[in-house]
């Protein structure tokens, strides 16, 4: 047995770098091809990216990003994202509440409606949102005698933003809330405090860095959204136009550096928000003794 | 369940091994394939032209042939055809796409010299599209710039048709106001109007007929009559204004390409067909103005009289130029639009 | 949820909170799904199934299962391993690694068909050696085929890896010990242990992989029957007016997410009964 696993992690051409690893075989193996693949896939790609946008003077880098129109659009995504995060976490909180802790007919379908999200293709919440929203849809045909525009003005980025990251919230605080131990409640309840002081005193320490999870989670995935938002954006410059697209446009105008150079900055910025989440996801760890 | 569980894996992964074996070669059984890059509001002519051209080829050859289409902004398509994507042909919106593709060594510099009339077999021109009724009361350049008409077009830098727009609002304005200061003005304060920039011809259209938005569409001529059609007249109504821009949306073999494939002989064969009879009439029902004087006679109640400058105007001086001058980085439109 | 006397709120707060969370997931979920396949029925079941058979649709749904079945299977082995060299042994970097893992998840979809472009287009790194010798990546099925891939890379490894962590690898080290192989270990000990996990892992990577837009979009190159992907073709009919028959196209995809999700109820009680029995 030891043979073998010996053979595996030679040819992986790595070696078990602690005995403690234990008895378990396929350490070289397993780690070699998880290497291999993290580096064809994602790191030599990514890479790439950096290299050609390396190719630039500093100086170049430097006009591209601080043009009116770069800093706008990462402004209208970055923002954005940030708004519709806050509005799923406090809507999602609502929501999470009333699937953990109250019984009501369609609790179960409600349950399942909320990784729509998850399952639905972008475009096709583009095209659904947009028809929506439009002045000649159903609910744009409502909004408009107040004056409300959604469909092509930035309010409809953030319905867009908001749809798609309605369930990481709720996903992200479930299972915690869930777990939550009623005995604290109850001991707190039994000591007097009253309802809304237990819930912010007892259940939100616990819940936090899930909440916090969550909300980091969806700003991280709406940040780099664009199937769905470009069908309902309006997408004019400085206006309601998303980081995502005019990547997208400046690969279009043949103009590769500053394509790569606003991809890198985002690439930059979601490795940053990556760790957030991670560093956010052991300190709920920690502080729940489990996995959120 | 587990062994139900293996087989299934076993079989998921046989079907990953032979999914790309299966897939290069797919049923079709076409002697030859040729792919036609184009701009975006071709796609209602080529669907018809593609099949008249897949007829003919079969008569006089017997062989069959099958034509493939790819449409979108025209800038964007060049930019396509030079990161690889293996256009046969490519039919674009304006010249200074195929130059650019020419630069990168995809086809000969002089390639507009090889076809007949600049290598565009067809023309169109720049009008306004307005709601029926036209309440907004738009008859010319200068209505656009008025307080509350909102105006619909595309992104210049991206799409071919919404650069003739640009244009054709240039060449009205230098003509009136007499100076290049002026017609800048005059562009600032038209794209102010501008609520909605899709990156296409045909997103522009969309937004404009379907979603509702916007007073006036600055549109092709191809592109208006067509949505008419698709609409119904009772929903928008035509304005020409009292100047415009010749549009000559130009053909190509890409030579890089049909040199690898072999399919130089069909490729041309097809373009030249746009040129018979056949194929000018064909461009003449899909609202695209036609070469050939004798169809051009036969449909000349459809299309109105237009005073047209050209691209070759002393006021742009080529596509080459115009492109620098206008739309390049730190351009006109940079300009008054980052203003 | 045993006694609920003194951990619950009045009727009114819990109606209340009942009622937004009704409200909001009916307004932004329901409304559009539902939307969706009012769309897409507006010219009635002829219409709608005429869309579906049209020869552009029909080869976009075969170039989306081709390319669906590869990048899942792809990232169903690859997950597995990586979550076999994750949560069986202690390295340094770990979580580091576990980050790369999910940098995909976060990357700007255009951003990951781009990446694809720079190495692999006529301009790129590779391109040119690739073109001259035939090979074609960018504009062609493998390269849509590679962005679905990065796009749906974490999608197993991640469901998988959290609970691998959880059980720990007593169960593997015991069936070492009595002389498993690491293969027998693998199959009969942490594969049944996880199988219900990885399937889901496998239905949201497969749902992603199919409804994938804005990377493939990148790199396909539009060709009509050719190099458009389900929901590229749902944008192209949604471009040409035939907004009718572009619903009936997404409709597939809509569907698709509810019978995912479907499936996934499914297999989350099954999950859930698996850890209640631990």
């Amino acid at each position: 047995m030891a043979e073998t696993t010996m053979s595996a992690a030679e040819l992986a051409g790595t070696a078990p770098p602690r005995r403690s690893n234990g008895v378990i075989p396929g350490f070289g193996l397993t780690m070699g091809l998880t290497l291999l693949w993290l580096s064809l896939i994602v790191l030599i790609p990514l890479a790439g990216l950096f290299f050609k946008t390396a190719e630039l003077t500093p100086e170049r880098i430097w006009t591209i990003l601080t043009a009116t129109r770069t800093l706008n659009a990462l402004k209208i995504s970055f923002g954005l994202s940030l708004i519709a995060a806050a509005i799923n976490l406090v809507l999602g909180a609502v929501v999470v509440w009333a699937l953990v802790r109250y019984d009501f007919p369609g609790r179960r379908l409600l349950d399942a409606l909320v990784d729509i999200p998850f399952a639905l293709p972008t475009a096709v919440a583009g095209i659904a949102l947009t028809t929506l929203y439009a002045e000649n849809g159903w609910l744009g045909g409502l909004l408009a005698p107040f004056g409300i525009k959604v469909a092509f003005t930035p309010l409809g980025i953030l319905v867009a933003l908001i749809f798609i990251g309605l369930p990481f919230v709720v996903r992200t605080v479930q299972p915690v809330l869930e777990d939550f131990d009623h005995e604290l409640e109850e001991a707190a309840a039994t000591l007097g405090a009253s309802r809304w002081t237990t819930i912010r005193k007892v259940v939100l320490p616990t819940v936090l860095p899930a909440f916090l999870t969550g909300f980091a989670l969806a700003f991280a995935r709406a940040v780099g959204e664009y199937g769905s938002v470009i069908f309902i954006a309006g997408n004019l410059p400085n206006v309601s136009e998303i980081a995502p697209l005019l990547i997208v446009i400046r690969l279009e105008e043949f103009r590769y550096a500053d394509a790569t150079t606003i991809a890198a900055t985002m690439l930059v910025a979601s490795f940053a928000l990556l760790f957030v989440i991670n560093g956010l996801q052991r300190w709920s760890q920690a502080r729940t003794g489990r996995a959120s | 369940m587990f062994l139900n569980f293996k087989s299934l894996a076993v079989a998921g992964l046989a079907a990953a091994l032979i999914a790309p074996l299966a897939a290069p070669a797919p049923v079709r059984a076409a002697d030859t394939t040729l792919l036609n890059v184009s701009y975006d509001p071709t796609r209602e002519l080529y669907q018809q032209f593609n099949k008249l051209f897949a007829e003919k080829y079969k008569a006089e050859s017997g062989k069959t042939v099958e034509i493939k289409t790819s449409h979108g902004g025209s800038g964007k398509q060049a930019r396509s055809v030079i990161d690889g994507l293996e256009a046969d042909v490519v039919t674009l919106a304006l010249a200074y796409d195929i130059d650019a593709i020419a630069d990168k060594g995809f086809l000969a510099q002089d390639w507009q010299k090889r076809l007949p009339q600049n290598s565009s077999p067809y023309t169109s021109t720049i009008v306004f599209l307005v709601r029926k009724g036209n309440p907004k009361g738009i008859k010319d350049w200068d209505d656009l710039v008025k307080p509350g008409v909102q105006v619909i077009t595309p992104n210049p830098k991206t799409s071919g048709g919404a650069r003739w727009n640009y244009l054709a609002g240039w060449a009205y304005a230098l003509k009136k106001y007499g100076s290049e200061a002026k017609a800048k003005e005059y562009l600032a304060a038209l794209f102010k109007n501008v609520p909605v920039l899709d990156t296409g011809a045909r997103g522009s259209t969309v937004t404009f007929t379907e979603r509702g938005v916007g007073d006036v569409l600055l549109a092709w001529e191809n592109e208006a009559f067509l949505s008419k059609k698709e609409f119904g007249d009772d929903k928008f109504d035509i304005v020409v204004p009292s100047l415009s821009i010749l549009a000559e949306p130009p053909v190509a073999v890409v030579d890089k390409v049909v040199d690898r494939k072999g399919t130089r002989a069909v490729a041309e064969a097809y373009l030249k067909l746009l040129y018979t009879k056949e194929g000018q009439k064909l461009a003449a029902e899909n609202f695209y103005r036609p070469r050939d004087p004798e169809i051009a006679k036969q449909y000349e109640n459809v299309f109105p009289k237009v005073d047209l400058v050209t691209i070759d105007d002393p006021a742009f001086g080529g596509w080459r130029k115009a492109q620098k001058t206008h739309f390049d980085d730190g351009g006109v439109f940079d300009q008054i639009y980052s203003n | 949820m045993s006694d609920n006397s003194v951990r619950s709120e009045p009727a009114a707060v819990k109606w209340t909170v009942v009622g937004i969370a009704a409200l909001f997931i009916g307004l932004f979920i329901v409304l559009p799904l539902v939307n969706v396949f009012a769309q897409a029925l507006v010219k009635g079941w002829e219409a709608y199934a005429a869309a579906l058979i049209e020869p552009d649709a029909l080869a976009a749904i075969e170039l989306t299962l081709i390319v669906t079945a590869i990048a899942v299977v792809a990232n169903t082995v690859m997950g597995l391993v990586m979550a076999w060299a994750i949560t069986k042994f202690s390295f340094p970097g770990k979580s580091f690694l576990i980050t790369l893992i999910d940098l995909p998840f976060s990357v700007s979809p255009v951003v990951a068909g781009l990446v694809f472009v720079l190495l692999f287009g006529a301009q790129g790194y590779f391109g040119p050696w690739l073109i001259d010798n035939g090979y074609k990546i960018i504009f062609a099925w493998p390269g849509i085929a590679l962005a679905t891939i990065f796009v749906t890379f974490p999608f197993v490894a991640r469901e998988l890896i959290p609970l691998m962590q959880e059980q720990g690898t007593t169960e593997e080290e015991a069936a070492v010990t009595l002389g498993a192989s690491g293969w027998r270990v693998f199959s009969r000990v942490t594969l049944p242990n996880v199988k219900w996990a990885l399937l889901y892992g496998v239905l949201l990577c497969n749902a992603r992989a199919m409804g994938e837009f804005g990377a493939v979009s990148v790199v396909s190159g539009h060709v009509r029957g050719e190099t458009n992907t389900i929901p590229l073709q749902v944008e192209i009919l949604y471009n040409e007016y035939q907004f009718q028959a572009s619903f009936a196209v997404a409709s597939l995809l809509a569907l698709l997410a509810v019978v995912t999700l479907f499936a996934k109820t499914v297999l989350e009680s099954r999950v859930h009964a698996r850890k209640g029995g631990h």
